[in-house]
């Protein structure tokens, strides 16, 4: 189901933890909300849950006004932070409770129930383990029985609450990718929060970058990386450099030193150039940024330098391939780095 | 912990205090309890018998059961009731509330009844309102149940309200979410995680609902046969240097409270990890 927030609002006591957020999920979508500590990643997604009620703007639930509908009829899957397990309940009884709760006259037999309860179990591949209590699991386990149970009443639209964010790294990208693979079978609509912006750019269609309450940018993985709209995103999506200097006459300059040529329009006056690690080159001293190597790292298979700039004293990293290792220029040796493609933005006044 | 020899008092200071306690525990609590078995025994099984069927010991026991029947549940119901709404809600007075809870335990007993007796006694706040309805609240069932329900009020309160806190919200919305209504979220979730703190609650506020004393000497007029619970039937007893009958009536209150210690005593060892960690008694 598509899903629309337009203008949302939200209030904690005098304090605006959204201020208008405006964005539209499209049925089947994998979304990630990625955003630093209290940017209001959680608060929107218990928005869309209604879990918490909002202040102004609306939320549709296809055409209809979420406000108007209970929270049996959104049929959000909400797989919460810490899972949120019926602590009481063995696996098979948590799966089952959203089945278990439904009316009367809607609720399947017994016998559906169980065979549903199964074949969810089996999905997430925790066939044979429906007696455990949730407090005998692992926090992987623990992860896929909170998904089973969010599964179990056919969601409208699944909401993750940061997924990974109690597992092990090892744990973590398997079920990711896993996640990825329910989602490509199932087809269910998926918002998950992270604040880990390789997750997010790994597992999902588009990311939903919040910050402070608004949204920043909202794009495809490969967007948001290449083509981020604000420092802001440049810096919280992926490691790079943020060297200050003046716009003039379409070219990036440096002590008054042209480093780089602008690709796009803006106007003159104080601005950010952005790189990321790996689109320096390495040049003579006379050329580009004029640094000092001061360390050289090597990291799986990759080097990277710390390069203190003359220019502000500040220290950038500088990532080479394998290829070009062998020419990595030795600790202390003076240098220029060519920036081979990056991002300028206005300074912020 | 003690292996730390800087923190390790000497051998015959901790023997001291040891003893101390010893001595102190012995004299204040197995001597008397000891005592009220051993007097209540003291002139045979047949006068011990004798003196607890007789007609007004059996008529406080009456009423004090069904004092008791009346007032935990309904504070069990409060309490959850209160715990509910000062951990799920958040609304202006609620520490002003919090403080609240715990008055019946600060303020004296006695005062408790007085202020009954001046709501509803004849000459109260309510007084001639009850008497042109023909409802006797002072010196009868109800006010006495009142005055038990005011003086236990925060034993299930207390003891639910920091486990709730510490549980957060986080299984209820789960349950929300999914789709359970009201009544099967409560049922299903709520009282599951909860009943053991509830439990030893109510326990606590039994205990206290039978026992209680001042409050009730108050409000109750002592109307032999008719409004004497059983600890005000200890002392009419004990007034009348019926001593043995006395102290026959004090060992059931007595047992009772050894079972309440009992019981106590498992639920902290078997599901102490269920109750609320802070604000035990
Ligand atoms: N119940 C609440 N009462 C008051 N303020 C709240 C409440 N819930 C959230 N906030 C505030 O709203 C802001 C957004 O919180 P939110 O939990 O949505 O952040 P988040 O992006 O999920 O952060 P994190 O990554 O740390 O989970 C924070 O500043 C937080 O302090
Ligand atoms: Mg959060």
């Amino acid at each position: 189901m598509d899903i629309r927030v337009e203008s949302l609002h939200k209030q904690f006591s005098g304090f605006a933890a959204l201020h208008g957020i405006d964005l539209s999920i499209r049925s089947g979508e994998l979304i990630a909300l990625l955003g630093p500590s209290g940017s209001g990643k959680t608060t929107l997604l218990r928005a869309l849950a209604g879990l918490v009620p909002i202040d102004g703007g609306r939320i549709l639930f296809g055409e209809r006004d979420a406000a108007t509908l209970t929270l049996r009829e959104r049929r959000v899957g909400f797989v919460f932070q810490h899972y949120a397990l019926f602590k009481h309940l063995d696996v098979f009884e948590n799966v089952a409770f959203g089945l278990r709760s439904r009316p009367r006259r809607e609720r399947p037999a017994a016998a559906e129930i169980a065979a549903r309860v199964d074949a969810l179990l089996r999905r997430v591949q925790l066939g044979g383990l429906a007696g455990r209590l949730p407090d005998q699991l692992s926090g992987g386990q623990r992860q896929r029985v909170a998904l089973a149970r969010a599964m179990a009443i056919d969601p409208t639209v699944l909401l993750l609450d940061e997924p990974f964010g109690a597992l092990d790294a090892k744990v973590r990208v398997e079920l990711r990718r896993w996640l990825r693979q329910i989602h490509d079978d199932t087809g269910y609509t998926t918002v998950f929060v992270t604040h880990d912006q390789e997750e997010a750019l790994e597992l999902a269609d588009r990311v939903v970058v919040l910050n402070q309450g608004r949204i920043e940018q909202v794009g495809t993985p490969d967007e948001v990386y290449r083509q981020p709209v604000s420092s802001f995103v440049f810096d919280f999506i992926g490691r790079g450099a943020q060297i200050a200097g003046q716009a003039r006459a379409g070219q990036f300059l440096v002590d008054g030193r042209p480093v780089y040529a602008l690709r796009s329009t803006i106007g003159d006056g104080p601005a950010l150039l952005s790189v990321r690690p790996h689109h320096f080159e390495i040049a003579a001293p006379e050329h580009g940024l004029r640094g000092q190597v001061r360390q050289q790292r090597q990291l799986a298979g990759r080097i990277t330098l710390d390069v203190q700039l003359e220019a502000g004293a500040q220290v950038v990293e500088v990532d080479l391939d394998a290829l070009q290792s062998g020419l990595a220029p030795a600790v202390g040796a003076r240098i220029g780095l060519q920036p081979v493609a990056g991002t300028v933005f206005r300074a912020a006044d | 912990m003690s292996a730390d020899p800087a923190l390790a008092e000497p051998a015959w200071l901790r023997r001291l205090l040891i003893a101390l306690v010893v001595v102190a525990m012995g004299l204040l609590v197995a001597l008397p309890l000891a005592v009220v078995i051993v007097e209540s025994l003291a002139q045979g099984w047949q006068a011990y018998v004798a003196a607890i069927a007789e007609a007004e010991t059996l008529a406080a026991i009456r009423l004090t059961l069904l004092v008791a029947a009346i007032t935990v549940p309904l504070n069990a119901v409060f309490g959850i009731a209160a715990a509910w709404a000062l951990t799920r809600y958040e609304f202006r007075g609620k520490r002003l509330l919090l403080a609240l809870i715990d008055l019946p335990f600060a303020i004296s007993p006695v005062v408790a009844g007085l202020v009954f007796v001046l709501l509803f006694g004849a000459q109260g706040w309510f007084g001639p309102w009850l008497a042109e309805r023909d409802l006797q609240v002072i010196f009868a069932l109800p006010g006495i149940v009142l005055a038990t329900v005011f003086i236990t009020f925060p034993f299930v309160a207390r003891e639910l309200i920091p486990l709730m806190a510490a549980q957060g919200r986080d299984e209820e919305e789960a349950a929300a979410s999914l789709g359970a209504g009201g009544w099967t979220l409560f049922w299903r979730v709520t009282v599951p995680n909860i009943r053991w703190a509830l439990l030893y609650g109510v326990l606590l506020c039994n205990a206290r609902a039978m026992g209680e004393f001042g409050a009730v000497s108050v409000v109750s007029g002592h109307i032999r046969g008719l409004t004497n619970t059983l600890p005000l039937q200890v002392e009419i007893l004990h007034n009348e240097f019926s001593f043995a009958a006395a102290f026959a009536v004090a060992s059931l209150l007595t047992v009772l409270a050894l079972l309440t210690l009992v019981l106590k005593a498992w639920l902290e060892a078997r599901h102490g990890d269920a109750l609320a960690r802070s604000g035990r008694h």
